[in-house]
């Protein structure tokens, strides 16, 4: 039983984390909203003065804006289905009888250890490099015009390298979800003529649903954030066509040192997190009293 | 209980299987490959796979011509640090929440876990003008903070979910037996948790290892960890597709390594133990 005391020790150990973390989200979050109402260049020291929500205006009407909230969201989406859709198939075969099954996850797993900005500088040059990479090699040898992957399809060689990255952890944490699948219950369902497929809809992926979640809310809160991997491989080009939401705050604040303007992205960048979280948070809420 | 399975159905899963674990695999079985041939055999048409002459001038270079050996110690302290700090800071905090619950925990689990979804760039403006302020842009210990803060919540959650694994009554024994508050968590509950406290460790180390929105954007030459440092070979002149994979191969050979081991807890760990 907690006595009193105990009561208030727990106080006392759990306030460092809390209030560091209250500070960490505080102190920052009220400073960017304020940078967002002033004009404030880092070119021009001493000129900062309050302009209302002009930035916010100047940046709706950027089309570039549009263009990187499409992106953002299409980044997102384009990850998730990936890795979720191929997270269950992998899963699903890595959970039949194999040869060999634990060489082959550590095989599948790798991707996930590898950090961004090599994973992102390897696929950009040996792989999708229009001259030398081995996709062009392959294009060549079947007698194919090489493909400028990062040129014509931006955004989709971005979805795939960071796809990459994450397939290994959908696939590990879905893989976790199937071994605890009552193998008696496969079995009765088999013995009662159930095909293969109608199974696999009816039991295996009402089972996943938890983990499958749990991966959506996870990978999102990450991808939201994609950042390195499109500073080395386009630099958010051609245009703004690979420019998601994280990229084009860094573009407006640390390369054109406009802080007003930067601040005004950050705040709509935490407004669509925060909306994107409600939701996740809410499922995440009731699978953990399951 | 396992069921029956004939040895040619084995035969055709083990197949696809390894097909697809090696297709997944590949680029960075590439990398390591590509880090072994000299630049002119790196881009040479078509590539040749394992028939070439094995060098390993690539690595001599690269540690030679950069600070490789600086960048891969900032990547050490600041990883390490980030997360033994984090275990200071946090270790208390969930050791108080999986034992003395009150009505509120599952509210602060649920808001420490909503300050991960602060995305960065929302507050990369401020921290950038008050590390500026303080001068600690470019130094290893802000990083260290920053790190630490990212990932406080996920130390939080994992050691939570492995001190509420300890059972109770233990707990209830030990006191009943006249041991102070300290005494049982030095002599009781640390035994039991070592194995949980050293999982969240790797795990934490890897993440922070491979952070890369902190570490790109608020180190310059003096503290950037490795990350950074692979991110100065994205405009590189000439020849170097070689050399780029021997710099790849050293960045991520000791985290794929203890990646490996980790596996397990991974899972637990980065599902805030949802899926166990």
């Amino acid at each position: 039983m907690a006595t009193q005391h105990s009561r208030s020790a727990a106080r006392i150990m759990i306030s460092p984390a809390v209030g560091l973390l209250l500070i960490w989200m505080i102190v920052p979050l009220v400073l960017t909203v304020y940078f967002s109402l002033l004009r404030y260049n880092l070119l021009m020291p001493g000129t900062e003065r309050f302009v209302g929500f002009l930035n916010y205006k100047l940046f709706f009407n950027n089309p570039a804006f549009f263009t990187a909230l499409i992106n953002t969201l299409l980044l997102v989406g384009g990850v998730l289905i990936v890795t979720v859709v191929g997270g269950i198939l992998l899963a699903i075969l890595l959970d039949q009888p194999i040869w060999g099954q634990g060489i082959v996850r550590i095989l599948v797993i790798a991707p996930f250890f590898v950090m961004p900005t090599v994973s992102a500088l390897v696929w950009k040059n040996m792989f999708m490099n229009p001259v030398s990479g081995l996709f062009a090699e392959f294009s060549k040898a079947v007698g194919l015009q090489p493909f400028d992957f990062l040129t014509h399809a931006p955004l989709a060689s971005i979805i795939g390298i960071v796809a990459w990255q994450w397939l290994p952890f959908a696939t590990l944490i879905l893989l976790t979800a199937i071994q605890s699948l009552d193998s008696e219950q496969m079995e009765a369902a088999e013995m009662d003529g159930a095909s293969p497929l109608s199974r696999f809809w009816y039991i295996t992926l009402p089972h996943l649903s938890r983990a499958v979640t749990v991966v959506i809310l996870i990978q999102t809160i990450f991808l939201l954030s994609v950042f390195a991997e499109i500073l080395v491989t386009t630099n958010g080009g051609p245009g703004v066509a690979s420019t998601n939401l994280t990229y084009l705050v860094y573009a407006r604040s640390l390369l054109n040192f406009d802080v007003g303007g930067g601040s005004a992205g950050g705040v709509v960048a935490i407004i669509l997190a925060n909306i994107v979280a409600v939701f996740l948070m809410r499922m995440i809420g009731k699978n953990l009293d399951a | 209980m396992a069921r029956a399975v004939s040895t040619r159905r084995k035969a055709g899963y083990t197949i696809a299987a390894w097909i697809i674990g090696f297709a997944i695999f590949f680029p960075i079985l590439w990398t390591i490959i590509t880090s072994f041939k000299t630049e002119a055999e790196a881009i040479s048409s078509p590539p040749s796979f394992l028939f070439f002459n094995w060098t390993t001038e690539n690595y001599s270079t690269v540690l030679e011509r950069s600070n490789y050996f600086r960048h891969f110690w900032n990547s050490v302290v600041i990883s390490l640090g980030s997360t033994v700090l984090g275990l200071i800071i946090a270790i208390p905090a969930a050791w108080s929440m999986a034992f003395v619950p009150s009505k509120h925990t599952k509210n602060v689990l649920m808001w420490m876990l909503s300050t991960k979804m602060l995305p960065p760039v929302g507050v990369l403006i401020p921290i950038y003008l008050i590390f500026r302020d303080f001068g600690l842009l470019d130094s290893r210990i802000g990083l260290v903070i920053v790190l630490t803060l990212i990932n406080l919540p996920i130390i939080v959650w994992m050691l939570y979910t492995y001190f509420k694994e300890i059972p109770g009554e233990i707990l209830e024994a030990s006191r009943m037996d006249g041991a102070t508050l300290r005494d049982e968590i030095i002599y009781v509950l640390t035994p039991m948790a070592v194995p949980g406290i050293a999982s969240t460790l790797l795990l934490n180390v890897i993440l922070a290892w491979n952070e890369a929105f902190w570490t790109l954007n608020l180190t310059a030459a003096k503290a950037a960890p490795l990350t950074a440092f692979i991110a100065s070979y994205s405009s590189p002149e000439g020849l170097f597709y070689a050399k780029l994979s021997a710099a790849s191969t050293m960045a991520i050979a000791p985290i794929l390594i203890l990646g490996w081991f980790s596996q397990k807890q991974l899972v637990r760990g980065l599902t805030f133990g949802a899926v166990k």
